[in-house]
């Protein structure tokens, strides 16, 4: 399947992922000239494991040694953190930000800041509220032109955004519910049909914003230098593709407007995210 | 105070090894022998720009920056307490 420019090849010992991504990705393309950026393989801890509580391994291009297994149940989980370390590890072309994206008018919101910010959460819900999606994942800086590329899987929510959400959204819309996963409870969402359609369509950031779930309704202005450090951090890849990740850095952090926003509930963030887009 | 460097030179790195961008009280340089990130604020940024690819000794350096900038009460030590930091960093050499 591909997402945004990046196409990957998914293998794996048991039928079961494969089916739940097929389901979930039924309307994303096949990657370009059919060849695949990365591959991702799902693997029997153990030969037996594949019959006996089953107990899938990550593998692929790119693998993290330590990673522990997970149960069969969460093989979509699995799948799904097999494409982001290809993503993390693998990606040199672009300049990856750990950050949510939606579009508007051909200008992109990056929503940025830690995991458990609610970055997912509130993409998902400003999609539903006239804002294309362009990924709750990564953000895809192309140093080469300043624009932002989306990569639009499947979205991740977490814990209370499950319930959030799916006040707002059919059931059909999601995946199956995984509990007992090592970031707690985890249910995806199918980005709606014109984030898909349009996923080939990059965007110019206009807005910087870094969310914090859990506080007094607030906001204030972020330095340059301080969406500098925070940006080099939330990237998996800046290191490694050198000086092209500084000019594009330097020149997102010079020419884009940045604020944090705290906020305490989900009403009061996308009140806050108007605002701030509004202010821009 | 004494001047323990003496009569060494001390030089930018040279021009075509650095990118440096002023984003706001900091400044971003880019290393390129190193491929490291530095961001680094006042006198930093004043101390490479006045030591340039010509170089300058240590007493020579204290005098033009007294001269071309406010620095406001930073005193000579620790002016060159950062210039050999700048040192360590490989962003001024003394070769």
């Amino acid at each position: 399947m591909r997402i945004g420019p990046v196409g990957f090849r998914i293998g794996s010992d048991w039928r079961a992922p494969v089916e739940q991504l097929e389901t979930l990705y039924a309307a994303y393309p096949k990657p370009h000239d059919g060849v695949p950026d990365f591959t991702v393989r799902l693997f029997a801890a153990r030969p037996w494991r594949r019959f006996m509580r089953p107990a899938v391994m990550i593998g692929g291009d790119y693998v993290l040694p330590e990673a522990a297994p997970l149960p069969l149940a969460q093989g979509l989980l699995a799948a799904e953190m097999g494409m982001n370390l290809q993503m993390a590890l693998g990606q040199r072309r672009y300049l990856l930000l750990h950050a949510a994206v939606v579009e508007r008018g051909g200008q992109a919101l990056v929503l940025t800041g830690v995991s458990g910010a609610g970055k997912s959460t509130l993409a998902a819900l400003l999609s539903l509220r006239g804002w294309r999606l362009m990924g709750d994942e990564f953000a895809l800086l192309d140093p080469a032109t300043g624009l932002i590329h989306a990569f639009p899987r499947l979205i991740s929510l977490k814990n209370a955004g499950i319930a959030t959400v799916a006040a707002e959204l059919p059931a059909d819309r999601f995946g199956p519910l995984l509990e007992g996963t090592p970031k707690g409870t985890i249910r995806h969402v199918v980005p709606d049909a014109a984030a898909v359609a349009a996923m080939d369509v990059p965007a110019r950031p206009a807005l910087i914003l870094f969310p914090s779930f859990g506080f007094d309704a607030a906001a204030r202005d972020v330095s340059p230098s301080e969406v500098f450090v925070r940006l080099t951090q939330a990237s998996t890849n800046y290191v490694a593709i050198g000086e092209r990740g500084f000019d594009a850095l330097t020149t997102l952090v010079k020419t884009v407007p940045a604020r944090a926003i705290d906020y305490p509930d989900t009403d009061s963030a996308v009140a806050q995210v108007e605002a701030a887009w509004a202010a821009r | 105070m004494e001047d323990a460097g003496g009569g060494i030179v001390y030089r930018m790195a040279r021009p075509e090894t650095l990118k440096i961008v002023h984003l706001d009280t900091f400044t971003a340089v880019y290393h390129r022998a190193s491929g490291i990130t530095h961001l680094v604020t006042a006198p930093a940024p004043e101390i490479l720009a006045t030591l340039g690819e010509a170089g300058l000794t240590r007493s020579a350096l204290l005098a033009r920056l007294a001269t071309d900038y406010d620095l406001g009460d930073a005193d000579a030590a620790a002016l060159l307490a950062r210039l050999d930091e700048l040192v360590a960093t490989g962003l001024v050499s003394t070769a």
